[in-house]
């Protein structure tokens, strides 16, 4: 059986003089929480927007392989692309004030999107609504789904978008740092609920942070993004015991970690910032930050296997 | 929601009556009413029985009141052309404006909105291009003259269409796309920029990640978020119409409201042109209410 998310060779552009993403692969399989982790600018938004096809215009995207559940989503058409978007594949996003409609109440959005997938009456589809606002954690349902985004909060709003996307019970959830606005309580409610969810329904996370605290909670296996590629790739335990790429080990010691860490030691650091990457870049994208990197580093990156599951781009020896 | 009204209506009453107040100061300031109307060959004596008879004689103050007394009832007074009362005149005139304004706003509202979504939805497209191209040429020309072109064509060569009167809905046709067309570049480049805007928001994403029909994202999710200003501008334009279609019912000889103004300010009739400005008046805040009531129904936001 095919795996449930299949990307090979993803490349995004926009208008011709910026690669976004440079031939990312990564792998989801059912009933598994994948991290997608690196520092802003890196491409991992881009990524899930380029297999949801909901790049912004002038966006453009390529790939050797993108398929769900087995179907080549690089053939289907728009009509076919909607038909699995918010069905059995939903998308969550970082922007909890705007993304939803000022004009319509949450309950109307919420119904709206089960009533376009499923045949079901308004009745049902508002009891499901609210069945899920109270699984996300938000007490009175009843009085919420009558109410405007803009009576929310932000937190109140995140949850309505994740209790959207659960609508019509999808095989893929992208969630693009679904938690970022959220209190720290609300954060581990809502990383509670979708690991139960993903026990529940087999259902596939795809989830963007840059939170290395998150993915070490949640995530069964992590991909790491450097100018729009995948550096390194390994189930969550290898990658943190045995990180390969030099820019993953720099990730992790910027984070502190109680107990290991002395008080007087500095954090770790990578200096300068994510390059501004063209079409026709030769190379390693990290070589100007990197304190392994010699003249070899320009010409060519070799793909290399640590382990079995665990490959990393970089030229240094396994 | 009735906290909303309640406020609404008090700032119409203000504005209501700030412009009782202005149309009642302008006609006096217009020069001697009494010598106005007792003509260039009046004598001394002429103009002082003048004065008397219409009571102008009698304190500024005591005028005003007597008049926004009268008018709060529905008086508005007598005429001295006409030798009518004045609100029969502007109520045998209404209905041609009314139908000429209603008609012009409906033919723009057609036109623009349309072409403002294919505009959005094609944006930078040549489609795109020539919309805007005519959305400047509509702008740019004078309404007089598209009139003009209309009835030398349509009414003179073709003989399609009765280029003066009001005796049948063929006398609006003309007139009315005229009006409309004055309209149609504002409403058709708001309702593209506000299609744009909303196409390029986050909820639009949502939408689309929801996998729902173009269809109902573009006119469900995306117009009713464009469509907040365009109502706001289309009740200023229909306020405009029914006030300045003054031209346009010259043109094409409607006795409407617009031709009778410009008949009492030629002949000094100053009841009828300060019932007309205080009529239009008015008519332009119920308009103002309108769209404040519509806009506060497309977006929940307003109703605070």
């Amino acid at each position: 059986m095919s795996a449930l998310l299949e990307v090979e060779k993803l490349e995004v552009g926009f208008g011709g003089n910026t690669s976004a993403v440079r031939g990312a692969s990564l792998t989801v399989e059912r009933g598994e929480t994948h991290c997608l982790v690196g520092e802003s600018g890196c491409g991992k938004s881009v990524t899930a927007l380029a297999v949801m096809n909901l790049l912004a215009r002038g966006g453009h995207r390529t790939a050797q392989r993108l398929s769900f559940q087995g179907e080549d989503l690089l053939k289907l058409d728009d009509r076919g692309m909607a038909r699995l978007r918010g069905n059995a594949m939903a998308m969550i996003f970082q922007e909890p004030m705007t993304s939803l409609n000022p004009a319509y109440t949450i309950g109307s959005q919420m119904t709206e999107v089960m009533r376009r997938h499923k045949k079901v009456s308004q009745r049902i589809a508002i009891d499901r609504a609210a069945d899920l606002l109270g699984r996300v954690g938000i007490t009175a349902p009843g009085l919420r789904l009558g109410q405007f985004p803009h009576q929310l909060s932000g937190g109140l709003r995140q949850r309505v978008m994740i209790a959207m996307a659960l609508m019509c019970e999808p095989q893929l959830l992208i969630a693009d740092e679904p938690t970022t606005a959220l209190d720290v309580t609300v954060q581990a409610q809502i990383l509670r609920l979708l690991a139960q969810l993903q026990r529940d329904l087999g259902l596939g996370l795809l989830l963007i942070t840059h939170d290395l605290g998150i993915v070490a909670r949640v995530a069964h296996r992590v991909s790491v993004m450097y100018a729009g590629e995948v550096v390194e790739s390994a189930a969550t335990a290898q990658l943190f015991a045995d990180p390969r790429h030099p820019y993953t080990q720099g990730l992790l010691r910027c984070v502190p970690v109680p107990g290991k860490q002395r008080q007087d030691e500095p954090l770790g650091s990578i200096p300068g910032t994510v390059p501004r990457i063209g079409p026709g870049f030769e190379g390693c994208g990290f070589r100007d930050r990197c304190s392994f990197a010699d003249a070899t580093c320009a010409r060519s990156v070799p793909h290399q296997v640590a382990a079995p599951g665990h490959d990393y781009l970089c030229r240094l020896a396994p | 929601m009735l906290r909303f009204l309640v406020r609404r209506l008090i700032v119409a009453l203000l504005v209501a009556a700030t412009v009782m107040t202005l149309a009642f100061i302008l006609t006096r300031l217009s020069g001697d009413l009494a010598i106005s109307i007792a003509g260039p060959n009046a004598t001394q004596t002429d103009i002082e029985a003048v004065r008397k008879a219409y009571g102008l004689d009698r304190p500024v103050l005591t005028q005003f009141f007597d008049w926004v007394g009268r008018a709060v009832t529905g008086d508005l007074g007598n005429s001295y052309f006409f030798q009518t009362r004045v609100s029969t005149l502007i109520a045998e005139r209404m209905p041609v404006t009314l139908t000429l304004g209603l008609t012009g706003l409906s033919l723009a509202l057609l036109i623009s909105i349309p072409m403002g979504i294919l505009a959005a939805v094609r944006e930078n497209t040549n489609f795109d291009r020539a919309v805007q191209m005519i959305a400047l040429i509509g702008q740019a020309m004078p309404s007089f003259w598209l009139g003009l072109l209309l009835m030398i064509v349509f009414g003179l060569t073709l003989g399609w269409l009765p280029i003066s009167g009001t005796g049948s809905w063929e006398h609006f046709v003309m007139p009315g796309i005229v009006l409309a067309f004055s309209a149609v570049p504002a409403l058709t480049r708001l309702t593209r920029a506000g299609m744009i805007q909303a196409m390029g928001s986050d909820y639009i994403r949502t939408a689309r990640a929801k996998g729902l029909s173009r269809a109902s994202i573009l006119l469900k999710h995306a117009l009713r978020n464009a469509a907040i200003p365009v109502v706001a501008i289309a009740a200023v334009q229909l306020g405009f119409m029914l006030g300045g279609s003054i031209v346009i019912e010259q043109v094409f000889a409607l006795h409407g409201v617009g031709f009778l103004a410009w008949e009492s300010i030629a002949k000094n009739d100053f009841p009828v042109v300060q019932a007309v400005v205080l009529v239009l008046a008015v008519i332009y805040v119920a308009l103002t209410m309108v769209s404040d009531l519509l806009n506060a129904v497309l977006d929940p936001r307003l109703r605070a």
